[in-house]
């Protein structure tokens, strides 16, 4: 336990000493907000959004930027640069297991993506009036299964890649797919209802986390396929998962 | 008794025979090495050692225990420096020392090991701002803070300038006289000559030679050759009716008497005895390097 919590320490300094990781999973989708809130126009309901105002509307899609980079995009990579460059098997030969450093890159996602959470959901209330989420339960059962989902997505990712560089080649299609379908490059209104469709069921699940926010429950299919998601992939990653 | 004990070690990879047969034992104290070509299965051997790997035939015994049945408990007492093993670019120094000494019940002082190890003015420096030679040191840095009994040591100083690797070299004979047994995979033959007390050389999955780095050349190419210059004419038969001489041969003034065991004591009582006063006189041995190219037939890789 002891070994574990100087690992996550480390993770953690380091994580935060590479300028780009804490900058592209919790500063960008905050600038965002900030920029879109400050535009009067994002603040007005409009039907199109079915009577919410633009951030409103496009605020899961921000939390989606952190999910993305978070699970599916830093998490493969930093796992398959430690085992190319034999860190993980360096720990297997020591009283630590290298699974604690795996762990430790898991506890640090997870802390990521609860930070640009409360702080896209407490900036969003406080600076632009954009209600708390009006179902907690079930946005916080939608943010868990969209998570889990992608998380399982990026272990796959990490177990599958025998490099760091063959790690982004599979991350990188994987996290823009994620990021178009979760309505960051182009909010979702703007695109054909089929893609629309296909969206709500791509992890981490955008429509569950919007209707969740905004006041009707998720549904439970959207749910239930993010569950199968992190359940097949996370039992796939694990099955082929090698430590170098 | 002996603090490793391999017995006829197998290991194949599908079917790839990786060990046929390879049996050592290492004493308490010792620098022990394990030579061979690339491919012969010098690490699989020190990785069934070290517990990394499961052999498929034979047995390890390290400490008088099982690598991998007491894996805990070995890993407590056994530092291992892998081949290739970097870290990540970021970390620095003292922090790496200190998160490998966090794992072990009774660690090395990390600072005091950084200062022992010459890393005093970089433990504030990232892994990535660190020369070769640096790393390689803070490698074996992370090997030691465990205060181990045995260290495992693979290719050492390979891509190191050769000042870098003398100041290694330097270095493990300290940790050894520090009461740390010591297992030294090379395939730089100038290393285990200056460094090892004895070595297996593996070839091919077995071990073709295990002795002292001196016994194993004098075994393997027992001829010695005695060069000088003589101060006045001398017969070749003062030479070659001696027992330890095997040829004589002239190149211009200079003489060379080959032959075996004590050649050079038995030139030079002749040529005192027949009061020849000669210049130049050298003692020409086999290297390691020629030994292990008879062994093996393999130039040692550079």
């Amino acid at each position: 336990m002891h070994a574990f919590g100087q690992i996550l320490k480390i993770e953690t300094r380091l994580f935060l000493r590479d300028f780009g990781s804490p900058l592209t999973t919790v500063a960008l989708p905050l600038a965002l907000l900030l920029v879109f809130g400050l535009i009067p126009a994002g603040r007005q309901p409009e039907a199109q959004f079915g009577d919410l105002s633009f951030i409103q509307y496009f605020a899961p899609s921000l939390l989606v930027i952190t999910l993305a980079m978070s699970a599916v995009n830093i998490l493969p990579t930093v796992l398959a640069t430690y085992r190319e460059r034999g860190v993980l098997r360096r720990l297997a030969t020591t009283p630590a297991s290298p699974a604690a450093l795996l762990a430790a890159q898991l506890v640090l996602s997870l802390a990521t993506i609860l930070v640009s959470a409360v702080l896209l959901i407490g900036v969003g209330r406080l600076a632009f009036d954009v209600p708390l989420p009006r179902r907690p339960l079930g946005f916080t059962l939608a943010l868990v299964l969209g998570t889990a989902a992608l998380l399982a997505l990026g272990l796959l990712v990490a177990a599958v890649a025998r490099t760091a560089k063959s790690a982004q080649a599979l991350a990188v299609p994987l996290f823009m797919a994620v990021m178009f379908f979760g309505g960051v490059y182009v909010p979702r209104f703007l695109l054909p209802d089929f893609l629309v469709r296909i969206g709500d069921y791509t992890p981490p699940g955008v429509q569950a986390l919007l209707d969740a926010w905004t006041g009707t429950s998720p549904h439970p299919l959207h749910l239930g396929i993010m569950a199968v998601v992190a359940v097949a992939a996370g039992a796939t990653a694990a099955k082929l998962f090698r430590w170098e | 008794m002996p603090v490793i004990e391999v017995t006829n070690l197998h290991k194949r990879y599908g079917d790839l025979v990786a060990v046929a047969d390879v049996s050592f034992t290492v004493e308490a104290g010792e620098i022990f090495g394990v030579l061979g070509p690339n491919g012969a299965g010098k690490t699989t051997t020190v990785e069934c050692a070290a517990g990394l790997r499961v052999p498929d035939g034979g047995g390890v015994s390290v400490l008088g225990l099982d690598p991998r049945r007491d894996a805990a408990q070995l890993r407590q007492r056994v530092g291992v420096q892998l081949q290739e093993s970097q870290l990540p670019d970021q970390l620095r120094v003292s922090e790496a020392l200190e998160l490998y000494a966090s794992f072990y019940r009774d660690p090395a002082d990390p600072a005091d090991l950084i200062d022992r190890l010459g890393l005093g003015d970089k433990r504030n420096t990232a892994y990535k701002k660190l020369s070769g030679g640096q790393k390689q040191r803070l490698s074996i840095a992370l090997a030691l803070v465990g205060n181990p009994s045995v260290a495992i040591l693979d290719e050492l100083t390979t891509g190191l300038d050769p000042q870098s690797r003398r100041d290694t070299w330097a270095l493990i004979e300290q940790i050894r006289h520090s009461g740390v047994t010591i297992v030294l995979v090379t395939h730089f033959m100038e290393e285990a000559e200056r460094l090892c007390d004895r070595v297996a050389v593996i070839d091919r999955g077995r071990v073709v030679a295990l002795d002292s780095p001196a016994g194993l050349v004098s075994t393997v190419l027992p001829e010695q050759r005695v060069r000088f210059r003589p101060s006045a004419p001398v017969d070749d038969r003062l030479f070659t009716d001696l027992p330890e001489v095997t040829a004589v041969q002239r190149t211009g003034s200079q003489v060379v008497v080959t032959g075996t065991g004590d050649v050079l004591h038995a030139v030079t009582s002749v040529l005192a005895r027949t009061q020849i006063i000669v210049a130049d006189l050298r003692l020409e041995q086999s290297t390691l390097d020629d030994a292990f190219v008879e062994l093996t037939g393999h130039r040692p890789a550079e």
